[in-house]
């Protein structure tokens, strides 16, 4: 018996190649778009893991540090360190802001951590660990800076000593990790000309600076300008200890609020990009639908474009049976082919995406499959028309 | 016809074959280099012997090692402030002067109170002498009758009238004496106001207690300060240091006498020698630092105060260790260490870390000289994730 599908493409070869091509175009779109939904959930997580902290502890009542606003006491992890449990704490501060390189400024994640401790970049690719206590830097490669550089924050200069990779906040700024007590100046260092405002403004109030009482003004200005608080502290625990009960412990009787590093999954996925995420996921799920109806109206049409081959090949008496293989045949080559160019095609481009995009095996693996079926269903429409078509149209056409 | 039929076909599945083939090579080529399973790109090293120098670095500002503040000592109103902020000053110059109010009509009554003293000291003086010659006339007196009467000229009554009229007299002369002494205490006592009412005028004359140079010029004619409060503040420039502040956790190893850099914020292109010369005892315990005072061996021509300097100390290091640039440092699973390639595949390896300077950490045990290990890796490795020797960032 003949393959009569492989005649036929190979009859067709150009035009069919070009259906695949097409098709495979619009599969790799569908799989980009799913990429770019799993970056975002993995951008969300990513800062996660590479900090690696069992417990997160915040400001009572808030969702801290990246959800909510969180402000804790800095010395709040001698307290916690004594913990049954705790190996290791880690003051982190985070602010998101605008650095500016060579006259350009640039969006990052400042995120302030103290070398040797939790919340510090996990691993480098080119440079050197923060050395110094202040003043230097280690940049995500994406934003553009170099080892060398220098960068200002606020009225200092720093110099980026390293750089890593894949160090985002969860909305997908790059991250630039400075020593904390910067981070904690950057965070609440007012600039000069309001400082200069505050202190005239605690010169006249006569609560503070009374005749007869002097250095009363000075002390309270000097606690205006400094600044002992933290966004949030990391804790690690001795392996196999439950992180839960401590966070409990923490929640009940140092009356702060603690994240498990699951609690912290759940913020940052289901509260901070939640509606982010479910837009982009719902234009998916339609880029899904149109691709499948697409892909099917394809195979369809391209059958309905055969009825004088296929009412010939009735006339000669070929089987039925012989004629729905054909069409199943093609439908299926279709689908592998566009499913593979869709592949090779979203694998080339996802890298030049500005932010991450995410291409999991397994989502590829489930196109894969999906398209497959949709080509065997819409295949079997074809099959259908084909079936009822009229021999005598071969004569009448 | 039929061969080149024929030969048309299989030219043709020919393309189409090679065009198959080439679209898979390409494919998994793609999957193998970006795709998942793409091994992680690494960069690697050799562990080497090294001399290591660690440095310990801290920011402070530039201090006067001792400043001094010139007040009153009682509350008053400033008259006049003779220096400016900035002026140089010598040791028992006159600065400033608290206006001394009534103290001079004070001084005026204590010194006509000194004088009236001297003059009733006077009096009290020539009471004595009169009562002296009193004593003595009656002494002679009382002698004179005594001889009469122990001739029995006149009668013993009469004797011993005048005994008791000497008597009188002698107890006369010794009251007018205390008196006088008296007179005379009177004016040591009046003229020991009269100096302390100079004294405390001399007080109100704020003089300076170095050589030195004003910093702060606090209160101006005709303000009213308090005991203690500051009208003038100096320093002596000879003596300014840096007052660095560093991290405790980094501050193991500093020393008295160690060199250091001194950086400061308007001259950032240039490094001052410097040396430590004393750690304070007493830490900042709300923002764990230590605190380290470092002098200029030779100080700038003009200093400013408060001047934020960076402090680069150097520790004393160690020579010939076996070291690892510091980015190879990991931590996996709760140990220190760093990754090794083995056949393909990352192994973390424990490793003791000894010294650390900015570039380089000491290895006291778990690596040999000239063992390879991984230093940059594209991503966060695992144990017995596939990795890949290339180039990860151009240079």
């Amino acid at each position: 018996m003949i393959n009569l599908a492989r005649r036929d493409i190979v009859h067709h070869l150009k035009s069919y190649l070009l259906t695949g091509l097409g098709l495979g175009l619009l599969i790799g779109v569908t799989l980009t778009m799913a990429g770019v939904y799993r970056g975002m959930v993995d951008d969300a997580k990513v800062l996660l893991r590479a900090v690696d902290a069992d417990v997160w502890v915040v400001q009572q009542n808030t969702l801290g540090p990246f959800a909510e606003p969180s402000s804790v006491p800095d010395d709040l992890y001698r307290a916690l360190l004594g913990l049954e449990g705790v190996v290791q704490t880690g003051n982190v501060a985070y602010l998101t802001m605008q650095v500016s390189h060579q006259g350009k400024s640039q969006r990052v994640m400042v995120a302030g951590f103290e070398p040797g401790k939790p919340g510090g970049p996990a691993f480098l690719v080119a440079g050197r660990p923060i050395a110094r206590a202040h003043y230097e830097a280690v940049a995500d490669a994406k934003t553009g800076f170099q080892v060398g550089d220098v960068v200002r924050i606020r009225r200092n200069d720093y110099t980026v000593v390293g750089l890593t990779r894949r160090m985002v906040s969860s909305g997908g700024d790059p991250m630039l990790f400075i020593p904390l007590k910067d981070a904690q100046e950057a965070q609440f260092l007012k600039d000069n000309d309001a400082i200069i405002e505050d202190r005239k403004r605690l010169e006249a109030n006569p609560a503070v600076n009374r005749p007869g009482q002097p250095g009363v003004l000075e002390a309270v200005q000097a606690i205006q300008t400094s600044s002992h608080k933290v966004n949030a502290v990391l804790l690690r625990l001795q392996p196999g200890f439950d992180a839960r009960a401590l966070a409990d412990t923490i929640v009940r009787w140092q009356r702060y609020t603690a994240y498990t590093r699951d609690d912290m999954e759940e913020i940052l996925v289901a509260k901070l990009i939640a509606t982010a995420a479910k837009q982009i996921g719902l234009f998916l799920l339609i880029l899904a639908v149109v691709s499948a109806a697409i892909v099917a109206f394809i195979i369809y049409t391209m059958t309905l474009g055969k009825i004088k081959e296929i009412a010939v090949l009735k006339l000669i008496g070929t089987r039925n049976r012989t004629i729905a293989a054909m069409i199943m045949q093609e439908a299926l080559g279709l689908g592998v082919i566009g499913f593979f160019v869709g592949k090779f095609a979203a694998t080339l481009w996802a890298p030049a995406f500005p932010k991450y995009v995410l291409l999991e095996t397994g989502d590829a693996l489930r196109a894969f499959v999906l398209t497959l079926v949709v080509c065997a269903l819409a295949s079997l429409l074809a099959i259908r028309a084909a079936l009822k078509i009229d021999p005598a149209e071969a004569i009448g056409g | 016809m039929k061969l080149s039929d024929a030969l048309k076909v299989s030219k043709r599945s020919l393309f189409l074959a090679a065009g198959v083939v080439a679209f898979i090579a390409a494919f998994v080529w793609l999957l193998a280099t970006r795709g998942p399973l793409a091994p992680v790109g690494v960069e690697t090293t050799a562990v080497t012997r090294a001399d290591l120098s660690p440095a310990v670095f801290g920011i402070g500002t530039v201090e006067a090692q001792h400043a001094y503040s010139v007040g009153p000592i009682q509350a008053g109103r400033v008259l006049r402030v003779w220096v400016d902020q900035g002026e140089s000053v010598k040791a028992g110059q006159l600065l400033a002067e608290i206006d001394p109010v009534d103290l001079r009509q004070r001084a005026e009554a204590a010194s006509s109170a000194a004088a009236r003293a001297r003059q009733a000291a006077q009096a009290a003086q020539a009471q004595v002498a009169e009562a002296d010659s009193r004593a003595r006339l009656a002494q002679a007196n009382s002698e004179r009758y005594q001889a009469l009467y122990r001739q029995n000229f006149v009668a013993r009554e009469m004797a011993d009238s005048r005994r008791h009229e000497a008597s009188a007299a002698t107890a006369a002369l010794a009251a007018a004496r205390a008196n006088a002494t008296g007179a005379l205490r009177e004016i040591g006592r009046a003229e020991a106001e009269l100096q302390g009412i100079d004294q405390l005028r001399n007080s109100l004359k704020l003089v300076s207690p170095i050589d030195g140079v004003v910093t702060a010029r606090e209160a101006e004619p005709g303000a009213t300060v308090v005991a203690g409060q500051a009208v003038l503040r100096l320093v002596d420039p000879a003596r300014l240091w840096v007052r660095a502040r560093v991290d405790q956790a980094r501050a193991q190893g500093v020393q008295v006498g160690q060199a250091a850099d001194i950086v400061l914020r308007s001259v950032p292109g240039a490094a001052l020698p410097g040396k430590v010369v004393r750690i304070e005892l007493q830490s900042d315990a709300v923002t764990e630092e230590r605190i380290i005072n470092v002098a200029f061996d030779r100080a700038p021509a003009q200093l400013y105060l408060g001047e934020l300097a960076e402090v680069t100390i150097r520790l004393s290091g160690l020579r010939d260790v076996l070291t690892v640039p510091r980015a190879a440092l990991a931590q996996y699973s709760g140990q220190t260490g760093v990754w090794q390639i083995e056949a393909g595949h990352a192994r973390f390896q424990p490793v003791q870390p000894g010294m650390q300077t900015a570039e380089q950490v000491q290895i006291a045990s778990g690596l040999q000289a000239g063992d390879r290990l991984i230093v940059y890796s594209a991503k966060q490795l695992d144990d017995g994730v596939r990795v890949r020797e290339r180039r990860l960032t151009p240079r």
